[in-house]
Parts: structure tokens; sequence; C-alpha cells
């Protein structure tokens, strides 16, 4: 009889540990990816040792995934609408190739080719949001289309042709802008670096503390509702894909700090990438839930396995295997906590 | 004699081949409950719809104390202080019982940041929150920054009703509030809508429940096959006669012959 009594109480000690566990991830999913970026930092620096658990590889890490972690955050605010953009390296690629030929070719000041370049991403960000409110073409369409319609234009208007670094760094030094770097230790901090941690600060910040904010999360979660509550919904989701579009455009100009040069080619994997990112970084594809750290911690962990693996001397094929495992298992877990919350 | 607060007159809505409601009208006199009844299919959501500005009648007009007026969205009805509470409920389960209440007219900081960023005050919206939720006496809640989803049913419901309640200042509309209930927390959401009744507010109230219609209306709105059938007073009439009517069984004419 005491031995049940016991047991029992050392089984409920369990359950309720468990269950407080449960609780807290719901309230901050944002500690399972950041629990994985720590364990991963952890395993690969035993595994590879200082050559990966020094300044320089970790602040490297940060400038692998500036480009892809900036365009993370535009990424998250539409997928926490419940869509999705798949047109945004393409409309960053294009806000670059704006930006550069606008200076080299047309002899504009390049404070205003930028201008133009950000606005060119506005641009085609509101275009995704007015197919997206007003004309109701699913997210996934109509920036499948956009994505096509932005690249071919960036093709035919640049000629494929790439700005080199040099012809940059002479002629227009504030488009490479972001490439400038701060050094202190081994640490190298670009400005890309910076720019996409302040951005990352500014838009949970922004989406926990504004109106505006608060409807991103709304809409998501269930866009009647939000309608009857009256909430503008279309105002609202045009906003958010013409904001997701000034944010590639930003990342377009990034981009040209990375690379030094401007290239058309570049940047087309950014979309799928930058999918990865929010998903590992548990925003949920349903809308409505997730947070934009996250998506940071998520564009880190992905940084972390390919540096760990390629300085493993793995080859380049695990990192994906990898991350293809991370995706599917954070899916999992969202529905997972779906679940849980609607029981 | 006393003019009805809100009036509509000939309202249409047709969803391609589908009448959903077809010349119906509707009093509402002030401070009175109103409750709509009929059955399934009949129409009674769609003309709340309307009234709250939920969808927009293809025919008809909408007189609200005397003056024709148009609703394009939610938003305009709530201008007017009309407030529903739809089926659904509207709420946002992710956010938090504050949020909810205040959501799409949320209290801003004053000064810049509140204008230009539209930055949200948000101890002012818990503050209120929490003393609405008391005054009508649902402080069963603990925790204000609680996500809805966490909540019960009923308690969501009061949400809904006390969201109303606040914002509405001539005419709240209740769809169904006690459909998904138990007895206890049907009796809590009767008592609400008692409590918005003596602060003067007119209500319009849909169920299917008819001790609870016949406990509250003060008139009933019979609704068949997409228009007014008939408005009765609960005292002249039974429950069963009133079902009869719904389903047809009974003429209203009947009503009069029965009275006599």
């Amino acid at each position: 009889m005491n031995d049940n009594y016991q047991l029992n109480s050392v089984f409920n000690y369990r359950e309720t540990l468990m269950s407080k566990a449960k609780n807290y991830i719901q309230d901050f999913p944002v500690l399972i990816p950041f629990f994985i970026l720590l364990s991963s930092i952890l395993v690969f620096g035993l595994l590879v040792g200082d050559r990966f658990f020094s300044a320089f590889a970790l602040t490297l890490i940060l400038q692998q995934v500036a480009i892809v972690g900036i365009i993370g955050v535009a990424q998250s605010i539409v997928i926490l609408t419940a869509g999705i953009d798949l047109s945004v390296g393409a409309i960053a690629v294009l806000s670059s190739v704006v930006m550069g030929k606008f200076t080299i070719d047309l002899g504009l000041p390049p404070e205003i080719a930028i201008l133009c370049g950000l606005l060119c991403g506005t641009f085609f960000g509101a275009i995704n949001g007015v197919l997206v409110a007003k004309v109701k073409v699913p997210p996934f369409i109509a920036t499948l289309g956009l994505w096509m319609i932005v690249l071919a234009i960036n093709f035919l208007y640049s000629g494929s042709e790439v700005i080199s670094a040099q012809t940059l760094s002479t002629e227009a030094p504030l488009l490479q802008f972001f490439g400038n770097k701060i050094e202190f230790g081994g640490a190298i901090f670009t400005y890309g670096v910076i720019f996409m941690l302040l951005l990352v600060v500014l838009m949970s910040y922004v989406l926990s503390q504004t109106a505006w904010g608060r409807h991103v999360y709304a809409v998501g979660d269930d866009p009647s509702a939000m309608m009857l509550s009256g909430v503008n919904v279309d105002r609202t989701i045009i906003s958010v894909y013409a904001i997701a579009g000034l944010i590639c455009a930003f990342a377009g100009w990034a981009l040209i700090g990375r690379l030094g040069s401007i290239s058309p080619q570049a940047g087309q994997m950014a979309n799928i990438e930058s999918i990865t990112a929010v998903v590992i970084g548990g925003i949920s594809l349903f809308g409505g839930r997730g947070s934009v750290v996250g998506t940071l911690f998520g564009a880190l962990i992905v940084g972390v396995f390919s540096l760990g693996l390629r300085l493993l001397g793995a080859d380049v094929q695990w990192t994906y295997l990898l991350i293809g495992v991370l995706i599917i298992t954070a899916v999992t877990i969202d529905q997972y906590i779906r679940k849980e919350v609607s029981s | 004699m006393i003019n009805p607060i809100l009036t509509a007159h000939g309202l249409t809505k047709r969803y391609g081949k589908v009448t959903a409601i077809e010349d119906s009208d509707l009093d509402l006199f002030p401070g009175e409950v109103l409750a709509i009844i009929g059955d399934n299919g009949a129409g009674k959501t769609t003309l709340i719809k309307a009234l709250s500005g939920a969808i927009q009648a293809d025919q008809g007009k909408i007189m609200l104390e005397g003056n024709e007026i148009a609703f394009n969205s939610p938003i305009d009805a709530r201008k007017y202080g009309i407030e529903t509470v739809h089926q659904t409920l509207a709420l946002s389960p992710a956010l938090s019982i504050a949020e909810n209440m205040f959501m799409g007219r949320e209290i801003l900081k004053t000064g810049l940041i509140g204008k230009v960023f539209r930055k949200l005050d948000k101890n002012k919206m818990r503050k209120i929150a929490r003393e609405k939720l008391s005054e009508l006496g649902l402080m069963t809640i603990q925790n204000i920054n609680q996500k809805v989803e966490t909540l019960s049913g009923g308690q969501r419901q009061g949400i809904a009703v006390v969201r109303a309640a606040i914002f509405g200042t001539k005419i709240v509309i209740l769809d169904e509030p006690t459909a998904a209930l138990g007895v206890k927390e049907s009796r809590r959401v009767l008592e609400l809508i008692q409590e918005i009744k003596l602060r003067g507010i007119s209500i319009i109230i849909i169920s299917h429940n008819m001790p609870h219609v016949f406990e509250i209306a003060d008139r009933i709105h019979v609704h068949r096959l997409g228009k007014r059938l008939c408005e009765i007073n609960p005292k002249d009439i039974s429950m069963s006669e009133a079902v009869a009517l719904m389903t047809g069984a009974m003429k209203p004419e009947k009503i009069k012959e029965n009275n006599r």
C-alpha cells in the first residue's frame, strides 16, 4: 500500500514536471530552436575543437547567415499571416541590380539609386499583397508567379551581367556599405550582420508592442474573426507583403556588401533557405504563432550545421540531410503543440 | 408611440441561386430584448449579419433612429454603437484576453509614439479589461494575459459578450450565445444579457433554446423561409406554439384566435 502510494507520487511528480515543461514550451516556443542552437554549437565545438569554437568561426557563421537572416525576417511576417513568399530572393536581387544599374549606367547619385532599389522591393512586395488580399490568389501561387516575373525582369534588365566589385568600390562605395566591418579580437562583425541583429530586435518590438504587430498575428490566426472584430484584414495583409518587399530590398543591398559585386545570379535559393530558417525557428506555417527571434535561431542553426560539418570534412550533402530532418522535426513539434492546444 | 431604434425594411440577400433572406423586415425598440427564432436555414444569421455590417444586403434599407444608414463593414456598424457577438465569437485563440477585447480599437500610447508608430498602451488595456470583467462578474479568469485558447467555451463566450457590452452603446446583437454552453455557463451569459439591458442598451438575440428565449425576451420575431413571419409577445403564447410557428405547423393568424 505504502509502496504503491510512493510510486504514484513519483509518477505524479514526473508527470507534473513534464506538463510544466510542456506549458513552458507552449508559452515560449522559441526555447526549442534556442536549445537546438546551443547544443549544436556545443556538439560541433567538442567534435571540431578550437577551429570551430573561436570568435572568428562563430562570427563567420553570423556573416554567412546575414542575408538569409534578413530575408528570414521578411519571410517570418508573411508566414505569420499564414502566407508564404517565394519571391523574396528574386526581389532582393532585382533591388540590388536596380541600385547598381541606376548608379553605374544612369549616373544617379548612389543615395538616390539605393532609394529607387528600396522602392522597387516595396513595390513588388505590395503587388504580392494586393494579389493575395484583393484578388484572393493563394499566396503560394501569387508569389510563385511573381518570383518568375521578377527573376525574368532581373535577367532582362541586367543582361545577366555582373557589376564588378572594383567598379563599385571606385564609383559607388556606398553600395558596399554593409560589407564594412568592425573587428575586435578575432571576432568580425560586418555591418550586414549588425543590420540583421538590429532588424530582428526592431521587428520583435514592433510585432509585440504595436497595434499593427498584433494585427499581423491575429490575421494569421483567424482572418474572418479579425474581419468581424473590425480589423482591416486586407490592409494588414498588403502592408505585410510590402514591408517584406522593403526588407528584401535591404537584403539586396546587404548582398552587395557580402559579395562586393552585384550579380543577377545571386540569391537563387533565398526563398527556400528563408522558409527553412522560419520553420526551424518554430513559426507555424498555419500562421499566428512564433517569433522573429526564432527565425534568427533557425538561420543560425543552419549556419552552425553547414560550417561545423564542413570543418569536420563531411560531404556537404550531410548538411542537407540533417537540415531536412530538422525541418520535419520542427513541423512535427508544431503540429503536436497545436493539437495539445485545441484539445 | 415609441419609435423603433433600428428598423430593417425589405432586406434581400442572395448567394448565387440561394436566397438567404428575401424582403425581410425587422423592428427593434429602445431598451428591449428582441429574440429571433426560426428553423435552421431560415436566414436568421444572414439577417443579423446584414444589421452588423458583416455582409451587405442586395436590396432593402436599414434605419437607425430614423436615419437611413449603410454599413460597408463591421467597422461602420461599430461606429454607430452596434456590437455583435457572432456564432464564431470572432476571437483570436493565440492572443490574450486583453488583446482580444481591444482588437481593432487598441488603446495607444499618448504622444508621438502612439500616433505615429501606433504603440500599444498595454497596461491601460489590461487594467480596463480587468475592471470590465469584474464589473460584469466574470472574474473567474485569473490572468488577463491568458491566451484565449486556454479558456473554456463558456469563458470564451463570456469574453465575447463582455467585449460587446463594453463597446456597444446602442445595440448589442448576439447570435446563439448559449448554444455551446452547459447549464451553469448559459445562466451566466443570460445574466450578462440582463445586465446589458439594464444599461439601456437594446438587444437582439438569436436562440434555439426556447426556455432561454421565453425567459429574457420582451418580444419574439419569428423568422421563416427568409422573412419575418410574425412578431409575438412571449406572454401570449406557449413554447410549443412558438415552435409550431417556426416550423410552419401553425399559421400566425391562429394565435389571435386562440387568445380570443
